[in-house]
Parts: C-alpha cells; sequence; structure tokens
C-alpha cells in the first residue's frame, strides 16, 4: 500500500501497539496494564481499518475494548485482597527468552520469505464495498456449521461462567456471576 | 395586587420580583437603537444568505440544488471539487474531516450553552416551580454562569488517588461522545462519517465510555465512586445487550448499517420504523437512558443516594466536562433514536422545503423533551430492579422480537405483494405482538399490575369520607 | 516506501512474542490471561494481513476467509475469557490470593 497516509497510519499504530504491549509487560500496578490493554485492542482496531477490515475492526472495539475490558475490570474488583501487583515470577527470565525469540523468528521469516501477495497497482484496484456482506454471505453459506457450533460454545460458556461463580452457599456470587454472564452474552450478540 | 404590593417588604429582591416582566413587555421596551442594530443585522443576514444562494450557487449543480438551504448536496459537492482540484492525495478527506470536526464541536458547544437552561427551566416548570430566572433575561446566561463557577473552582486532586487515572476520564468520556456524532446523516449526502458499518461504529464507541467511567471511580480513592463507578459499568454493559439487538432489527428491515441508507429506507417507503418496530423503539429508548445514566436510570449519580456517584471527587472543570458529556450524550440518544425510529432527516416529503438538518434537530429535540419529561415524571429504580429488568424481561423479549421481524422480513423478501400491504400489516401483527408480549411477559417474571387498579381506600369511609376533616373542623 | 505484506506479519510476530512473554513470566492471572489476549490480537492481525494480501480477497470460491476466521476467533476468545477470569475468580475465594506462586501445588 503505497499512499503516505496509510503508511504514517500503518507506523505510527504499530509503534503505539507495541510500546503499550511492551508497558504492559513492564508496570507493576495491575489496573495501569490493564488500561494499556485497552490502549493497545484500540491500536489493532486501528491496524485492522488499514488493511481494509472495517467490519472486524469496529466488532474488535465493541467485544474487546467493550466487554472483555470490562471483564477483566471486574475480575479485578471482585478478588479485593489479592494483591494488585504485577511482577514477574521466578520464570520471567525463560519466558522473556520464549517470546523474544518467537518475535524474532517471525520477524525473520516474514521479511526474508518471498510472499505470493498482490503490490502496487493490482493491489489498488482491489477496492473493496462492503465486508460486511461477504462476510454474513459466507458464515450463514458455507460456513454455517462453524457459525451454529459458534453459538453453543457461546451458550455454555456463558452457563458455565455463571455455573462457576454461583455459590449456593451465599449470596456474594451474584454481582460476579452477572459480570460472567455479561460479557459472554455481550460477545455473543455481537 | 396592590394588596400584595403592600406586604411585602421593601428589599431589592422583592422589588425585582414586582418588576419583572414578560418576554413580550421586555422586548418593546427596550431602547431604539438596539432595535435598529438588530434589525440591520438580521437583513444583512438574510441578504447574505440570499446572495449566496441566488448568485454563488445557482446553476452550479444542474439544477440540483435550489438555494442554500439544501447543505446536503453542498457536502458531496465540496468532496468532488477538492478531489479535483488535486493539491494533495488527501486533501479533500483533511478539509471534511476538519469542517466536520468544527462542525461537531460547534453545534455541541452551542446546544450545551443553550441545553442546561432548557432542561433546569422545563424541570421547574414540571414541578411547579420557576427556573433560574436571575442571571440574565430569563436567566438565560445561568449556563454561561455555570461555565465560569466551574472553571474559577479549585480542582482538588484527592491524596490517595492514582493520578493518571484521575486525569484519564473526563478527556476519554468526552471523546466518544462527540466522535459517536460522525455517522448521523443530517440531510441526503450530508454526514462526516458515511461509512458502511455506521450502526455498529455508533455502538461500539458508545461502549468505550463504560471504561472511562469506571477509571473515574476506581482512581478517587473513594468508596462511594468506586460503588457508583461498579454500579454504573454493570449496568452499561447489561444494557448494551438490549440496545444491540433493538438495532439488529432495524438493520433486518433495512438490510444495511449505514445511516444514510436506514434514513433513506424509511423515506423510500414513506414510513417511520417507529410504526412498524414499536418494541424496539421502547427498548432502545429505555436502554438508552441507561446508557447515558439518565433517570429513571441513574442510580450511578443520583445526589440523594450515592453523593455523585463515580465523578464525586471531582471539581472544576473536570466535573464540568462530566456534566457536559451527560447533557450532549443526552441529545445524542435523541438523534439516534430520530434516525433509526422517526425518519431521520425526512418528514413525508417535507425535506425539500424545509432543511433537512433542521427537521433533523427538531426531530432530536423533541427525543431530549422527552427525556426531560421522564427525569420529572419518574422515580428512579434501584440497581437490582435495574438489573432484573435487562436481564430477564428486556433480553429474552428482544430476542423474541428478532425471531419475530426475522420470520417477516423472508415473508417480505418471498412474498411478491405490494409494499403497502406487506409493510402495513406487519405494523399491525407488530404492534399487537408487542403488546400481548409486553403484558403476558410482565406477568410471567412477576411484574404486577396493582397500579392499574388501586385498592379502594378502607380508613376514609370509616371515619365519614374525605370531607370530614373540614366538618370536624367546621363543627368544633 | 510501501507497507507490505511483511510488515504486518513482522507486527503481529512482535506483538505474538510480547504476549508469550507476559503469559510465561507474570505471577497475577490477570496479567496471564492479558497475554493470552494478546496472543489471540496478533493472530487475528496476522489473518487479516494475510485476506488482505491474498490473490482472492472478494472474489473465488472463499471470499475473505481470513474476515471469517477473525470473526471466530473473536467469538472464542471472548468466550474463553470469559470463562477463564471466572475461574480466577473462584480460584480467589478459595486461595484468598491470585498469585500464581501461590496456588502452583495441588492441594492434599
Amino acid at each position: 500500500m503505497d499512499s503516505l497516509g496509510v503508511v504514517i497510519a500503518f507506523y505510527v499504530l504499530s509503534a503505539i501497539t507495541i510500546v503499550s504491549a511492551a508497558s504492559i509487560f513492564l508496570l507493576r500496578n495491575l489496573v495501569h496494564a490493564i488500561v494499556l490493554l485497552v490502549v493497545v485492542f484500540l491500536g489493532m482496531a486501528g491496524l485492522f481499518l488499514t488493511l481494509s477490515a472495517d467490519f472486524i475492526a469496529v466488532a474488535q472495539i465493541l467485544i474487546y475494548a467493550g466487554a472483555i475490558s470490562v471483564l477483566f475490570v471486574f475480575a479485578v474488583m471482585l478478588t479485593p485482597l489479592a494483591s494488585r501487583d504485577n511482577g514477574n515470577s521466578l520464570y520471567a527470565g525463560p519466558g522473556l527468552l520464549l517470546g523474544g525469540a518467537i518475535a524474532a523468528i517471525v520477524v525473520v521469516t516474514a521479511f526474508d520469505v518471498e510472499w505470493n501477495q498482490l503490490t502496487g497497482v493490482a493491489l489498488e484496484q482491489r477496492s473493496f464495498t462492503d465486508t460486511i456482506e461477504v462476510i454474513g454471505n459466507q458464515l450463514l453459506g458455507p460456513h454455517v456449521l462453524a457459525f451454529e457450533v459458534a453459538s453453543v460454545l457461546l451458550l455454555f460458556a456463558l452457563l458455565g461462567a455463571i455455573v462457576l461463580v454461583t455459590d449456593p452457599n451465599n449470596e456474594d456470587g451474584a454481582a460476579a456471576e452477572e459480570e460472567a454472564g455479561k460479557d459472554t452474552a455481550v460477545g455473543g450478540s455481537e | 395586587m396592590t394588596d400584595r404590593h403592600s406586604e411585602l417588604p421593601a428589599t431589592p429582591m422583592a422589588r425585582q420580583i414586582i418588576a419583572r416582566r414578560s418576554l413580550l413587555d421586555a422586548a418593546k421596551a427596550a431602547p431604539v437603537s438596539l432595535k435598529v442594530a438588530g434589525s440591520i443585522v438580521l437583513l444583512g443576514l438574510l441578504l447574505v444568505n440570499a446572495l449566496i444562494g441566488f448568485i454563488v450557487v445557482d446553476g452550479q449543480l444542474d439544477g440540483e440544488w435550489y438555494d442554500f438551504r439544501d447543505l446536503g448536496y453542498a457536502m458531496e459537492r465540496l468532496r468532488i471539487e477538492l478531489d479535483e482540484v488535486n493539491l494533495g492525495p488527501w486533501l479533500s478527506y483533511w478539509v471534511t474531516g476538519l469542517i466536520g470536526g468544527l462542525g461537531i464541536l460547534s453545534f455541541i458547544g452551542g446546544f450545551l450553552l443553550i441545553g442546561s437552561w432548557i432542561e433546569r427551566r422545563l424541570l421547574a416548570r414540571f414541578q411547579v416551580r420557576m427556573g433560574p430566572n436571575r442571571v440574565g433575561p430569563f436567566g438565560l446566561l445561568q449556563p454561561i454562569a455555570d461555565a465560569l463557577k466551574l472553571m474559577q473552582k479549585e480542582v482538588l486532586i484527592p491524596m490517595g488517588a492514582d493520578r493518571l487515572l484521575f486525569f484519564l476520564p473526563p478527556v476519554l468520556v468526552f471523546v466518544p461522545a462527540m466522535l459517536a456524532w460522525g455517522p448521523i446523516p443530517w440531510a441526503p449526502g450530508m454526514s462526516y462519517l458515511d461509512i458502511n458499518v455506521g450502526l455498529l461504529f455508533v455502538v461500539s464507541i458508545t461502549s468505550l465510555s463504560v471504561l472511562a467511567i469506571w477509571m473515574a471511580g476506581w482512581s478517587s480513592n473513594n468508596h462511594y465512586a468506586l460503588l457508583g463507578a461498579m454500579r454504573t459499568v454493570a449496568m452499561m454493559v447489561s444494557y448494551e445487550i438490549p440496545i444491540s439487538l433493538s438495532l439488529i432489527v432495524v438493520v433486518l428491515i433495512t438490510g444495511s448499517l449505514n445511516l444514510g441508507e436506514i434514513v433513506a429506507w424509511q423515506t423510500d417507503h414513506n414510513v417511520w420504523l417507529a410504526v412498524l418496530l414499536p418494541f424496539s423503539l421502547f427498548t432502545f429508548f429505555f436502554s438508552s437512558t441507561a446508557e447515558i445514566n439518565r433517570t429513571p436510570n441513574d442510580i450511578a449519580e443520583a445526589e440523594s443516594e450515592i453523593v455523585a456517584g463515580f465523578h464525586t471527587e471531582y471539581s472544576g472543570m473536570k466535573a464540568g466536562l462530566f456534566l457536559a458529556v451527560e447533557l450532549g450524550n443526552a441529545l445524542f440518544v435523541g438523534a439516534l433514536v430520530a434516525t433509526f425510529f422517526l425518519g431521520g432527516y425526512g418528514l413525508f416529503g417535507l425535506e425539500q422545503w424545509i432543511p433537512p438538518y433542521v427537521i433533523l434537530a427538531a426531530k432530536a429535540s423533541f427525543g431530549y423533551f422527552v427525556f426531560i419529561w421522564l427525569r420529572s415524571t419518574l422515580p428512579r429504580f434501584r440497581i437490582d430492579q435495574l438489573m432484573t429488568f435487562a436481564w430477564k424481561y428486556l433480553i429474552p423479549l428482544s430476542i423474541a422480537n428478532v425471531l419475530v421481524v426475522a420470520v417477516e422480513t423472508s415473508i417480505a423478501a418471498r412474498w411478491e405483494v405490494e409494499a403497502i400491504f406487506i409493510y402495513g400489516s406487519f405494523a399491525v401483527v407488530n404492534v399487537i405482538l408487542t403488546v400481548i408480549a409486553v403484558r403476558t411477559w410482565a406477568r410471567v417474571a412477576g411484574y404486577s399490575s396493582s397500579f392499574e387498579r388501586p385498592e379502594p381506600p378502607r380508613v376514609a369511609p370509616m371515619i365519614g369520607g374525605l370531607k370530614a376533616a373540614r366538618r370536624i373542623k367546621a363543627g368544633a | 516506501m510501501t507497507v507490505d505484506l511483511a510488515h504486518y506479519l513482522a507486527v503481529s510476530g512482535i506483538i505474538f512474542g510480547i504476549g508469550v512473554a507476559i503469559a510465561l513470566s507474570k505471577r497475577n492471572v490477570v496479567a496471564v490471561l492479558m497475554g493470552i489476549e494478546l496472543m489471540l490480537n496478533a493472530s487475528n492481525l496476522a489473518f487479516l494481513a494475510f485476506s488482505r494480501f491474498s490473490g482472492a480477497f472478494q472474489d473465488g470460491t472463499e471470499p475473505l476467509a481470513g474476515h471469517t476466521f477473525v470473526v471466530f476467533v473473536l467469538t472464542v476468545a471472548a468466550a474463553e475469557a470469559a470463562v477463564a477470569l471466572a475461574m480466577a475468580v473462584l480460584i480467589y475465594r478459595r486461595r484468598e490470593t491470585v498469585d500464581l506462586d501461590r496456588i502452583s501445588v495441588l492441594r492434599w
């Protein structure tokens, strides 16, 4: 994609996303880390937009930044006596090494392989009209079985989350079960 | 009247109350120079409008414009012209984006100046009292006085507060409120963000303010603020589901997520979606009051319950931003209801003569008026009542609504009948089904209808009726 | 100065690597789940990049296959985050902590 606007947008959004993701690793405060996670989600939504995925970008904002972040918030709220510490465990060294190795391998491979991709004029000619219509046709056409299975999965996740946190002995589970049910329902309705 | 005058003490306030005039008297008594200057300015504006309309614009668009009132084609024409000028690769986007941003800000700013006044005066009238009437003629400068007061207040940051998370929420709650105005179509071809996923964009951007509210409550280091924030977050996330479900039926009927196309469908078929989808209108309106934290769903910031909820610790312009956003959001939901269910900028063909954006502004203001009406009339719901209502009542009925509308849409797609018959029967069936479903599910879910048949009084007949007190007093 | 498939894949790989590092080295259950969400997001980006730069974007037998798959990944990620955080709350209830160093041993 040649135009200057897309290039600048890509670099700015990638920088924001990568710096925020790295800061999640480096910060000690869990709540700050959750806020930075939301920034990462919004940055990814921007990157999806540069890839002409308008529906997926808006769905990402709605589901991730709008519902899953709230789920994280509730998990922090419902564990009041737990430490809000985002420190590293003993496996920090190997973990960092493995993460760095994976990132290095993927970056090197990405730039080294001759991808069979469209570039230049052929790419510009692929001006899309409506991704959502095509996605809808795909979901209700060739991939309808996976669509139905996904809805059953969401139902089970909703029920499972509610059953998990419902404690029949006391009523403290009410808030947690609401929170658990909420997010799967929001994710499912989108 | 003269008796009252002699009874009142001669204080300055009493003299002002006596000397208060009506708007007409005040207008008649204005100095002559003011009247002359005002009329010159008004005539000048009309002349400029006529110049632009008839000299600059006339004949420019092959007869597509009538005059400058038709701003819809103006924006489209501006984009085409800028693309032709070709100063840079994205000049048209920059210019229209700038115009869009400044336009939204100025529109919202102007509304905030007058909206606060409207709300307080209307609430007062509903409660049989006068609203603010001291600060300017008829209290019109009250919002400016409020803004100045907030600006000069000291911004207190509580001691244990998380500094970064304390500064962010006023900004983070303002940006989605402004950004979500983008896709709303003000005229055919006149919307700032004419995107094909406009509806989903609006829903997702409004769901971003949930996090800002939680941050405000969490960072305040205050139990009441945190409680208010948790309640608000739970409520807002719960009520997003009925909103999405009731908008899905709008998409089912109109076949597009583009807000301009939804309004165009309503204009083409000469019907408002409120007639076809009464339950969706009710669900969307009620759930939106929960989304924007207004009565009857304002448990989060109820002054009598939890001090001020999540914005307890905010003072100065930070609190001012929260209040401004609440006001702006109320008008925004009014504009959304107008776009989806009340026909948007169209008025059965009248939009050729009346500017369409004026029609949409009138409908949005009507929605805002209904919000104020609800606020002055209905008591507040408790948080558990709210959550039960959303999860056990609105969501099952919304899902049933989607099912019914999907069946009807597939019938409409397959039957080769005139549109008027299909949509007419559709509307009738929907209204009947809505009434039946609402009443039946209310019974099933345990909502009693004891308000409809109040119990007859028992004590009053025993002592001799309601006039007994007067009789006793007169006799004794 | 163009932006190619390689650039998007590099960004996706970096975020995936950061997600792996977070998931493996954090002590708090919620932080580990944040790492998992980062990994899922990175894979979404890779899917969409391949879908955009491939030859069959909106024609052919499987138009926008990447987008369709991403819809499913979003769905599954939402479901999995809900269940995982419900389990985190449950663990907190039993053990009064969400520190993974303390709950790494099964009870007798």
